[in-house]
């Protein structure tokens, strides 16, 4: 395990700490750096937006933080572990019980009903049975799906979808979600209710929150900490400067995509 | 992940596609089902001729003799241990000490002499010997014509078929079948023959029993040999070739086994006994044993070389033909396997289908936490469930192929008028081994695809819908 350098000596040790992340793969002839360098670091209890045009790499990185990829160099620290120095079994371990996942395209499996898909993690994590049912039905009831148990996701709105994916996510209770692109397939209404329950989950359950967008708009009026990222680098790194408690507020930035 | 679970999705993911993995798991039943019905052709065959082996008494017997007789009929015997002057004599006691040794069913005097019958007042010289009633079930007294005698004591003669040609006067041919003996029994049934014989008789033990011949006593020192009759009625005519049988079955006439012993008949063997024996215990010149099972012969005929006698078997012979079965299982079993090497690659083919197919799926599975074991041992699971479903429906598959072969086979026995044969037989232990055969081959197939389903990486597989 790496020694932890805190950019920051007077604050504690970050939840997340990225230190000259590369993650480099070739296609064909060419050389692309998705991440190319980033040191960054995420506080416990955080709302973090990663912002960046398509092709950015701050998806890249987001799958670097939830240990589904390994870095070319640089340590991912996460809760004081090197992920890059994690076994795959450990790897697997760490995905299943430090973080929950939600995607743009959901990533439901489509032959098993909600209730299936949620306690698909217990069953990972080798949960017994009777008490697999009591979570996943806790988990459905906390983002209103338990009249929809024994329903297939093609049978559901997207929104449902979405919110079926982030009781999958919590059933664990991970102390990180990752996010990448919530909101994407979602009229922005739908879009709406699914960051207010992704606030929750950051306010009430206490959850790390890392959540890739493109629309800044979106990211000002959630996040505490905005991470911008270009062609693999870090461009910027701030606070939100929209103050973040006031949640009804209209969106702050309206300029969208960035550079 | 816990086998229940795994059991559970794998049976879910088999539903999902289901099509195509009901023709792979047919593709394995058909393995599974050539391999059963060789294999249990080559066992019933097996089962078949060992039943026929058994039946003929050859491979079950040990033919126990004394090393004092230096020329025992005309058998080639091995000659080996002690001298012959200091050998045991084969006597009762000796019989019933044999006929107590483990694996032993019986042990019986081989009695046999030559004497004269008279049929319609014509005299026959022939070879007469005396059959233990568990001949019954014997092979070659299956098939006789009349009955076999009603009891062990009952005065009655079954008659071979050349010696039944000989009293009615009818020049023998060679290849008869079944119908001539029939013509051959018919007119003999029921009837009455007279045996002439000598009586053995310890002196001044003069049988009670009134004889209805002049007793004109050979003295011998110990014994005096009386002449005899005795009536017999011919209950049965059996179709056997003296000269292929051995031991005791090689005569023409056959007297019950107890019969015989009371009527203290004199043996070739008495003659040399008499300066050794002057009671009336009776001496043979061999005796019988059989054996539980032929795979006990080889203990039984060291237990009776320890008494110190000789022993004869055609053990080896049966060796020879158990090895010939084991080959025959083994090409069986092998080209029975061929089909079942095309199921393992059918079972390949669909699992490596499964993971193009399901390639987003397992990337899911990774990232919500699933480990490469758990995804390897889904796959596993898919492939055994495949293994044991294709084995149980192959087995069953099996089963009626051999049945409906063996009802066609003997349909067509019937029309040539052969008696039905069982030659098909499907053990318990082929049953579990053909399942558990299928559950491993199925396995072995799952291990490429299961190993490339955890290898996937999960941000390729998410990255594409």
């Amino acid at each position: 395990m790496s020694v932890v350098h805190s950019p920051n000596i007077t604050a504690p040790a970050p939840a997340i700490l990225l230190q000259q992340v590369c993650r480099h793969y070739r296609m064909g002839e060419t050389l692309i750096r998705a991440v190319d360098g980033v040191t960054l670091a995420v506080q416990a209890g955080e709302f973090v937006a990663l912002l960046g045009s398509s092709g950015s790499g701050k998806s890249s990185l987001l799958n670097l933080i939830a240990g589904l990829d390994r870095p070319t160099s640089g340590a991912v620290i996460v809760q004081q572990r090197n992920l890059a120095e994690l076994s795959r079994e450990d790897l697997a371990k760490y995905r299943l019980h430090t973080v929950g996942m939600v995607f743009q395209s959901f990533n439901l499996i489509a032959s098993m009903t909600l209730a299936e898909n949620v306690e698909l993690p217990l069953r990972f994590a080798e949960v017994d049975r009777g008490k697999r049912d009591s979570l996943a039905r806790e988990a459905l009831e906390r983002v209103g799906l338990q009249g929809r148990m024994k329903h297939r996701p093609s049978e559901l709105s997207g929104g449902e979808q979405q919110r079926a994916a982030l009781a999958r996510a919590l059933i664990n209770r991970p102390k990180f979600l990752l996010a990448d692109e919530p909101t994407g397939n979602l009229d922005s209404q739908t879009g709406t209710e699914i960051l207010n329950m992704v606030r929750d989950f950051n306010q009430h359950l206490g959850m790390t929150v890392v959540m890739v967008t493109h629309e800044r708009a979106l990211a000002e009026r959630y996040a505490q900490h905005l991470i911008f990222l270009a062609d693999g680098k870090l461009v910027g790194d701030e606070s939100n400067s929209s103050d973040p408690a006031a949640k009804g507020a209209a969106p702050a930035g309206t300029n969208g995509v960035l550079p | 992940m816990k086998l229940p679970d795994l059991t559970e999705l794998a049976f879910r993911n088999l539903r999902e596609s289901v099509l195509r993995n009901s023709l792979t798991t047919i593709g394995i039943s058909v393995g599974v089902a050539s391999l059963v019905a060789m294999l249990s052709l080559g066992i019933g065959l097996q089962q078949l001729a060992s039943r026929r082996l058994m039946k003929s008494g050859l491979f079950d017997t040990v033919v126990v003799t004394s090393r004092r007789d230096l020329r025992n009929f005309n058998r080639e015997e091995e000659r080996s241990g002690p001298a012959p002057g200091e050998s045991r004599i084969l006597d009762e006691p000796t019989r019933v000490e044999i006929e107590h040794l483990p694996n032993v069913v019986e042990a019986y005097p081989d009695i046999r002499f030559i004497t004269e019958l008279r049929y319609e007042d014509k005299p026959h010289l022939t070879t007469i010997a005396a059959l233990p009633e568990s001949a019954k079930t014997n092979d070659a007294f299956e098939a006789v014509q009349g009955s076999f005698f009603s009891s062990d004591t009952a005065p009655e003669a079954i008659l071979q078929k050349t010696f039944a040609e000989e009293l009615l006067g009818r020049t023998p041919k060679s290849g008869l079948d079944e119908t001539d003996v029939k013509q051959l029994a018919a007119p003999l049934l029921g009837k009455e023959l007279t045996m002439r014989y000598a009586q053995r008789e310890a002196q001044g033990a003069l049988s009670p029993k009134a004889s209805n011949a002049p007793s004109d006593g050979l003295s011998g020192g110990a014994y005096s040999v009386i002449s005899r009759e005795q009536k017999l009625k011919i209950v049965g005519v059996a179709d056997l070739d003296p000269e292929s049988m051995r031991g005791p079955t090689r005569a023409r006439v056959f007297l019950p086994l107890k019969l015989a012993e009371s009527l203290h008949v004199m043996q070739p063997t008495d003659l040399r006994e008499i300066s050794r024996t002057a009671s009336d215990q009776p001496v043979y010149s061999s005796v019988s044993v059989r054996v539980k099972n032929p795979g006990r012969i080889q203990a039984v005929e060291d237990a009776i070389k320890k008494m110190g006698f000789n022993t004869f078997s055609i053990l080896d012979a049966s060796r020879s033909i158990q090895q010939f079965f084991k080959v025959l299982d083994v090409f069986l079993g092998i080209f029975g396997s061929l089909a079942l090497a095309v199921a393992f690659i059918g079972i390949v083919n669909t699992l490596v289908m499964a993971i193009l197919e399901r390639r987003r799926e397992i990337g899911i599975m990774k990232a919500i936490g699933a480990s490469d074991g758990d995804v390897k041992k889904l796959f596993f699971a898919e492939a055994g469930a495949m293994g044991i479903l294709g084995g149980v429906v192959g087995v069953a598959l099996g089963w009626a192929i051999g049945q409906v072969i063996n009802l066609g086979t003997n349909i067509y026995l019937k029309r040539q008028s052969f008696p039905p044969e069982h030659f098909w037989a499907v053990p318990w232990w082929l049953v579990l081994f053909a399942i558990l055969f299928s559950f491993l081959v199925s396995l072995a197939a799952g291990l490429y695809p299961a190993s490339r389903a955890a290898r996937l990486d999960p941000v390729q597989a998410l990255r594409y819908e």
